[in-house]
C-alpha cells in the first residue's frame, strides 16, 4: 500500500519498456514523472478552488457551490469550460506578445517546483542534491512573468499591482530563505529527501516542528510563503478594493484561469515545502506515507483558507514593515537558537534555545510598539 | 547528443544577449537579458554543476534582474513604446570591450585547463561549503565585506537626497 504508485509507475515503466524501441529507453523514467505531475497539477488546482469555495462559505454562514454534481463537486469542471467558452479580450493599447506570454510563463515556474517534492516514500520525481534551493530560485521567477503581465496589459492597476507584488515577494523571500536555512544547517543537505529522512524516528513524530527552533522557523516559513503566493492577508497585489485585480485586470478566460492556476500550484507547493521541511514529510505512523503526506499539506491549505476567511487585507507599510521589521530579526534570532540548541548538552539546550527565542520575540513586539494596532476606544459606541 | 544541445544553448544564449543591445524598448531587453541568463543557468547544468546554475537563476534572476524591471518601471513613460535606450558612451564602451575581450581571450588560450576523465565531474556542495570558508575563507570574507560596505554606502547616498 506504502509503495503503490512507485510499484505502479514500475509496472508502466515495463510495459513502455516492451513497446519502445532502445534508443528511447532513457525517456520513459524521466517523462513519467513529468507526466504524472503535468495530469496531478490541474486536477489539485481543480479541487483546490472547490474546497476553497466551499470553507469559505461555511465560514460565512453560507453553502457555497452546491448546484452541480453531488456537493458540487462537478463545479470546477463546469468552470472549466466556461472559462474556455469565454471571450478573450486583448486591450487596445497592450503588447500582444508579452499579454500572451505572462500566463504561460507563470505556469510554468509553479509545476517545476513540484519536481523536488516528496510525495511519499521514493515518491520523488528529481531527488536533486540542491532541492530546497532549486524550489526557492525556480518559485523566484513567478516574479518575472508577474512583470510582464503588469507592463505588457498597458493599464495603470496591472503595473501598481505587479509592483506591489515584487515588492513584497522581495521582502519576504529573506526571512523564508533564512528559516529554511536552519533546517538546512541541522540537516547538512538541500535535498528535500534527505530532509525528511532525517525527521525519522519517535514513532514517525520525530518532526523538527517539535523543537523550538523548527516550531519559530515553521510559523516564519508559513507565513512568508503565504505572502510568497499573494494569499490574504497578504493579497496586496490584487487588492480589490484598490487596485481591481492588480496585475491580472486585464486578463479574461484561460488566460485568467492561467493565473489562478499558478497561484493555487504555488499555494500547495509552500505547503507541501511547509511539511517537508518542518512536519517530517511523509513520515508517520500507520498510514501510507503519501497519505500522511497529503494530510499535512491539506491541512496546511486549510488553515491557509481559514486565514482568507477570517484576516483583513494588511495595508502596504504593515506589510512591508512585518516583514523587515518582524520577521527578519526574528529568523537571524532563531538561527542563533539552532546553534545554541545543537552544542548545549542535552536536558539545557531546550532551555537556552527557548528562552532565548522568547525574550527576542517580546524585544521584537516592543521595538515595534509605535507600529502597532492600538486599542480603540468607540465614544460613540454606548 | 549533449555537445549538440550545448551547441544550440550556445546559439541561443548569443541571439539574446545581441536582444539585448539591440532592442529598442527598454522592456525587451530586461527580459532578453533575463533570457540569456537562464541560458547561462542552462549551460552550468551542462557542466553538472547544478549548484551553480540554482545559484545563477537565484541571484541574478530571482534579485539582481528583478530590480532592473523594477527600475525600468519606475522610469516615467514607461508605457511608451518609442521609449529609446541612449547610448551616450558609445566609444568609451567599445574601447573597454576591446581591453577587456583581449585581456579574456589571453587567459582563455594561457589557461591550463584541467582534463576531467569519466562522466561524474560533479563536486558535492559539502565540499564547496568546507573550501569556501576553509581555504577561500580570506576571499569569501573580502566580499562579504564588499557588500557590506556597498550596502551602507547606498544607504548614506539614498539619505543625503
Amino acid at each position: 500500500m506504502d509503495q503503490l504508485f512507485v510499484s505502479l509507475t514500475g509496472k508502466v515503466q515495463e510495459i513502455l519498456a516492451s513497446i519502445l524501441p532502445d534508443f528511447l529507453d532513457f525517456l520513459a523514467p524521466i517523462a513519467l514523472p513529468l507526466l504524472g505531475i503535468l495530469l496531478f497539477a490541474p486536477f489539485v488546482m481543480m479541487y483546490l478552488t472547490w474546497l476553497e469555495r466551499k470553507l469559505v462559505a461555511r465560514i460565512q454562514n453560507r453553502i457555497g457551490p452546491n448546484r452541480v454534481g453531488p456537493f458540487g463537486l462537478l463545479q470546477p469542471i463546469a468552470d472549466g469550460i466556461k472559462m474556455l467558452t469565454k471571450e478573450d479580450v486583448i486591450p487596445e493599447g497592450a503588447d500582444r506578445f508579452m499579454h500572451f506570454l505572462a500566463p504561460a510563463v507563470i505556469v510554468a515556474p509553479a509545476m517545476l517546483t513540484w519536481a523536488v517534492l516528496p510525495f511519499g516514500r521514493n515518491m520523488i520525481a528529481a531527488d536533486i542534491a540542491v532541492g530546497v534551493l532549486y524550489f526557492i530560485a525556480i518559485s523566484g521567477l513567478a516574479e518575472i512573468a508577474i512583470f510582464i503581465a503588469g507592463w505588457g496589459s498597458n493599464n495603470k492597476f496591472s503595473l501598481l499591482g505587479a509592483m506591489r507584488s515584487i515588492a513584497q515577494m522581495l521582502s519576504y523571500e529573506i526571512p523564508m530563505v533564512l528559516s529554511v536555512a536552519v533546517v538546512v544547517m541541522m540537516v547538512g543537505s538541500l535535498s528535500t529527501s534527505a530532509i525528511v529522512e532525517a525527521q525519522s524516528g519517535w514513532g514517525g513524530f520525530n518532526w523538527f516542528i517539535f523543537r523550538p527552533w523548527g516550531l519559530v522557523g515553521f510559523v516564519i516559513f508559513f507565513l512568508a510563503g503565504a505572502a510568497e503566493t499573494n494569499r490574504t492577508p497578504f493579497d496586496l497585489a490584487e487588492a480589490e478594493s484598490e487596485i481591481v485585480a492588480g496585475f491580472h485586470t486585464e486578463y479574461s478566460g484561460m488566460k485568467f484561469a492561467l493565473f489562478f492556476m499558478a497561484e493555487f500550484i504555488s499555494v500547495f507547493s509552500i505547503c507541501a515545502l511547509a511539511s517537508t521541511l518542518f512536519l517530517g514529510g511523509w513520515q508517520g505512523p500507520f498510514l501510507p506515507s503519501w497519505a500522511w503526506f497529503f494530510l499535512k499539506t491539506y491541512t496546511l491549505i486549510g488553515v491557509l483558507m481559514w486565514f482568507r476567511g477570517t484576516f483583513p487585507r494588511l495595508r502596504v507599510d504593515q506589510l512591508l514593515g512585518f516583514a523587515w521589521k518582524g520577521l527578519l530579526p526574528m529568523a537571524f534570532v532563531n538561527i542563533l537558537s539552532m546553534g545554541l540548541w545543537e552544542f548545549v548538552p542535552r536536558p539545557w539546550n531546550y532551555v537556552v534555545s527557548t528562552s532565548l527565542l522568547v525574550i527576542a520575540f517580546f524585544l521584537i513586539v516592543y521595538g515595534n510598539s509605535s507600529d502597532l494596532a492600538k486599542k480603540r476606544t468607540y465614544v460613540l459606541a454606548d | 547528443m549533449l555537445d549538440k544541445f550545448v551547441y544550440i544553448i550556445f546559439g541561443l544564449s548569443i541571439l539574446s544577449a545581441i536582444g539585448v543591445v539591440a532592442f529598442r524598448n527598454l522592456f525587451y531587453s530586461a527580459l532578453s537579458l533575463v533570457a540569456a541568463l537562464f541560458l547561462a543557468a542552462v549551460l552550468y547544468i551542462c557542466l553538472q554543476a547544478e549548484f551553480i546554475a540554482i545559484v545563477q537563476i537565484l541571484v541574478y534572476i530571482g534579485a539582481v534582474m528583478t530590480l532592473i524591471i523594477f527600475a525600468i518601471m519606475l522610469t516615467a513613460r514607461i508605457n511608451d513604446k518609442t521609449i529609446r535606450a541612449s547610448n551616450q558612451q558609445r566609444v568609451v564602451s567599445l574601447i573597454a570591450l576591446v581591453v577587456f575581450g583581449v585581456f579574456l581571450v589571453g587567459q582563455i588560450c594561457k589557461a591550463q585547463w584541467p582534463q576531467v576523465t569519466g562522466v561524474n565531474a560533479m563536486v558535492p556542495i559539502g565540499r564547496l561549503g568546507e573550501l569556501l570558508v576553509g581555504h577561500f575563507v580570506l576571499p569569501f570574507e573580502a566580499i562579504s565585506a564588499i557588500l557590506t560596505v556597498a550596502l551602507i554606502g547606498a544607504i548614506v547616498i539614498a539619505r543625503n537626497k
